[in-house]
């Protein structure tokens, strides 16, 4: 600054402007920071007070929650652990081998299922009690669908974003024409679902073969893209129902298969959106210099454009991931012994005949947060670096 | 895209190529069907396929019985009843008396809306005109209920009870998560604590934020107890009037996402060039003026769109309220998801689905017409 500008003259100031001026560019004035400060000290109480609430009341019993409010552990209550005994280890089945029960469980039935149509091995029931169940139910089915979700999703972004489509808009109508067909014909007609769609395939992949070249109206990248990220609109409620009777018909019903599928496609807008924006963002010379030396699309894809993103990838990953993890309604509909999810075991300490049991209900909340706030952890610290910000400025 | 290959033939293939090549070449030439069919076809069998086979739900009667469900048509019966019939009051709210301010309130409405239309009459394309139109029935017809029910003293339904959470959640979302990021972005120490701390909320489970809001608003074991006591307000019970439990119900939706407004937010201010904010304090410009003329003007299009992205989620809502007061009392906190859901356990399968489908109109209509109108109008601004 050198002097020249009076209002940043530090020796020659009086004691309000020294409270009021900041005493360099760039830096905040003594009043201004200590209103700063209180507004987000009186925030983070905000912030931790209902999440420190139920930590504590997961170490209250039925008659501590039951006299009225008490504040802090050996203060003004005695912390019990029962309700993590309840919750925990009271079932018979509940130990530590129990997980590994769990997953060899899972083994065995995915085992069953494919090899169903060659010969048949009868599933194996859970024998474990809830918690675990839904507990390896929530990891396994979140962390697969996590993975299938972004694989899927960031190879459509990185087709959209490099390699040109024009579908054409006739063979589109074509298409949406026969799926009402199907529709009508399975449920006022009766015809089985299988027939009506293998019929209806091949006359699309006919009809698009022996018309496709008479259509003048195309699409390009730019429509698929805003189709595939306008998926984000439809209300999960809106398709819960017939779900349910399409997978009633496949045999799929309280299946992880099937919150599998449903999890990755209900997130796969997001990945393709944030995805797409890194792709674009690329230099496309590395990728064209890789052709000329012979690689091929699938090659270039893995081994050069993937690593490149892999901040992206991986703030996008941990968002799925917790977005999985707390997906409710498509669990809540979709399973009822077998695939029960975390969610719906808090969900399900609502209906207890004594009224709510708050300090179980509280246990359980605090397993289920406690892998999120460490995943809330490192996902800021991507989001801190802007990873994430390019797509949102659309 | 053709699926045409004539290296498939044996014998046919140049000299020194093996069947694996050939292979890797056919599976080269069509990558770009295999990038994107896996993620088209998803899309296509549990999405769309499910959509529209969800407006067979809406037009039929559903019936259990012993060998699946039976469908018998019905025409528009179902979305009838919601307007005109059994559950009118329930999803639209009382609309009878219109009290004479209501009347003079839509007029106006009216008015503004024909008005912008009329304005875009002589320039917009066709196509443009059809969706000016569309917006513009929709904003009547909002309208029109808005005056009916609430303006004229009338309790509201499920439909104006979704918007309560979507446009007053938004705004209230919106105004504190952009000040707590204006806070954040001031050159303070622990800026990276408090951006971990103010995420938190976010990421932990709507289920659990029911629970733990519920527990907390407990008149009589919560935390608060105390001090509504020394208010005098012991036997005043926020979950019995309509209003009260919407706005609690509000601010807990609140607690949960004002975090990712927060953090969009903070991105875009951060991102604003810090020598623009010094030019502007070495002026000697105040630090409003400089937050209206310096600030604002670049972080508007990232505003907007996470205010579309907010509204997207926000017409979903349905585990607040389903948690919290199960959608009492009455139905004054029931979001139409959570309508759809009670109406479908209550075997009514066909309304319940037509209920879901008024709410995709309702989503598309505002959302689109926000992109349309606002947002798509600030990146044009920002990019000229």
């Amino acid at each position: 600054m050198s002097g020249a500008h009076t209002k940043f003259d530090l020796q020659n100031r009086g004691l309000l402007e020294k409270m009021f001026e900041p005493p360099a560019v760039g830096k905040m004035a003594p009043v201004a920071k200590i209103v700063v400060y209180s507004f987000l000290a009186i925030w983070s109480l905000f912030v931790l007070f209902p999440i420190y609430w139920v930590i504590i009341t997961s170490f209250k019993d039925a008659a501590a929650v039951n006299q009225g409010p008490s504040y802090f552990p050996f203060v003004d209550f005695q912390p019990t652990l029962d309700a993590w005994r309840i919750n925990f280890t009271a079932d018979p089945y509940c130990d530590m081998a129990a997980i590994a029960r769990q997953l060899y469980l899972l083994a065995h039935n995915s085992v069953a299922f494919v090899l169903s149509p060659v010969v048949t091995i009868p599933p194996m029931e859970p024998q474990i009690c809830k918690i675990y169940l839904a507990f390896t139910n929530s990891v396994v089915i979140s962390i697969i669908s996590t993975i299938f979700c972004v694989a899927v999703g960031s190879m459509a972004a990185y087709a959209l974003a490099r390699i040109q489509y024009r579908p054409k808009f006739g063979n589109i109508m074509i298409f949406v024409l026969l799926i009402v067909g199907v529709i009508l014909a399975t449920t006022y007609a009766g015809v089985p679902w299988w027939m009506s769609s293998a019929v209806a395939l091949a006359l699309f992949f006919f009809l698009a073969r022996a018309l496709g070249r008479h259509f003048k109206m195309s699409l390009g990248n730019g429509d698929i893209l805003f189709w595939m990220i306008s998926q984000r609109i439809l209300p999960p409620i809106v398709v819960v129902v017939p779900l349910y009777v399409m997978f009633q018909a496949v045999r799929l019903l309280d299946t992880h298969l099937a919150l599998i599928l449903l999890y990755a496609v209900a997130n796969l807008p997001i990945v393709v959106w944030l995805m797409h924006d890194f792709f674009a963002n690329l230099p496309i010379e590395l990728e064209e210099s890789a052709q000329l030396d012979g690689a091929t699309r699938f090659g270039i894809f893995w081994e050069i454009v993937m690593p490149l993103t892999r901040p992206g990838l991986a703030a996008t990953t941990l968002l799925i991931l917790v977005l999985n993890w707390n997906e409710y309604l498509f669990a809540v509909f979709l399973s009822t012994v077998k695939v029960q999810t975390m969610p719906i075991m808090v969900a399900a300490k609502n209906t207890g005949e004594k009224g709510v049991l708050w300090w179980e209900m509280c246990a359980v909340t605090v397993v289920m947060i406690i892998p999120v706030i460490i995943m809330a952890v490192l996902l800021t610290r991507f989001i801190s670096k802007g990873v994430l910000l390019g797509a949102v400025k659309g | 895209m053709s699926y045409q290959t004539n290296t498939s033939q044996p014998g046919a293939s140049p000299a020194g190529l093996s069947s694996s090549d050939r292979w890797r070449e056919w599976v080269d030439r069509h990558a770009g069907t295999f990038f994107i069919a896996p993620a088209v076809s998803l899309i296509l069998i549990f999405a769309i396929f499910p959509t529209i086979y969800s407006m067979v739900f809406a037009l039929s009667r559903v019936r259990f019985t012993g060998d699946g469900l039976k469908f018998r048509y019905v025409g528009l019966r179902n979305f009838e009843k919601q307007f005109f019939g059994s559950s009118e009051v329930h999803f639209l709210g009382r609309t009878e008396p219109f009290s004479i301010f209501g009347m003079l309130v839509f007029a106006v409405i009216v008015v503004a809306v024909l008005w912008w239309l009329y304005r875009s009459w002589k320039t917009a394309t066709w196509v443009r005109m059809l969706g000016r139109s569309i917006s513009a029935a929709m904003a009547i017809f909002l309208g029109y209920i808005l005056c009916a029910s609430l303006l004229s003293g009338n309790a509201i339904g499920t439909l104006y009870t979704t918007l309560f959470y979507v446009l007053v959640g938004c705004f209230v979302q919106f105004v504190i998560g952009t000040g707590l990021a204006f806070l954040c972005s001031q050159p303070i120490r622990g800026r990276n604590f408090f951006r971990v701390l103010f995420f938190i909320p976010l990421m932990v489970t709507p289920l659990g934020v029911g629970f733990a809001m519920r527990m907390i608003a407990d008149v009589t074991k919560g935390p608060f107890e105390p001090i509504l006591g020394v208010l005098g307000l012991q036997d005043w019970v926020w979950s019995a009037s309509p209003w009260s439990a919407r706005f609690v119900m509000m601010i807990c939706d609140s607690w949960q996402w004002i975090p990712f407004i927060f953090i969009c937010m903070l991105a875009a201010l951060e991102n604003v060039p810090r020598d623009h904010v010094e030019a502007a304090q070495v002026d000697g410009a105040s630090s409003f003026h400089i937050f209206r003329e310096v600030t604002w003007p670049q972080v508007v299009p990232v505003a907007v769109t996470v205010l579309l992205i907010r509204a997207i989620e926000a017409f979903k809502i349905m585990d607040l309220p389903n948690i919290m007061t199960g959608g009492g009392p009455g139905s004054s906190t029931e979001s139409m998801t959570l309508h759809s859901v009670y109406v479908w356990r209550a075997n009514d399968m066909g309304s319940s689905a037509a209920i879901a489908y008024l709410l995709l109109i309702l989503t598309v209509v505002v959302c689109a017409s926000f992109f349309n109108y606002v947002v798509l109008g600030q990146i044009r601004k920002t990019r000229a």
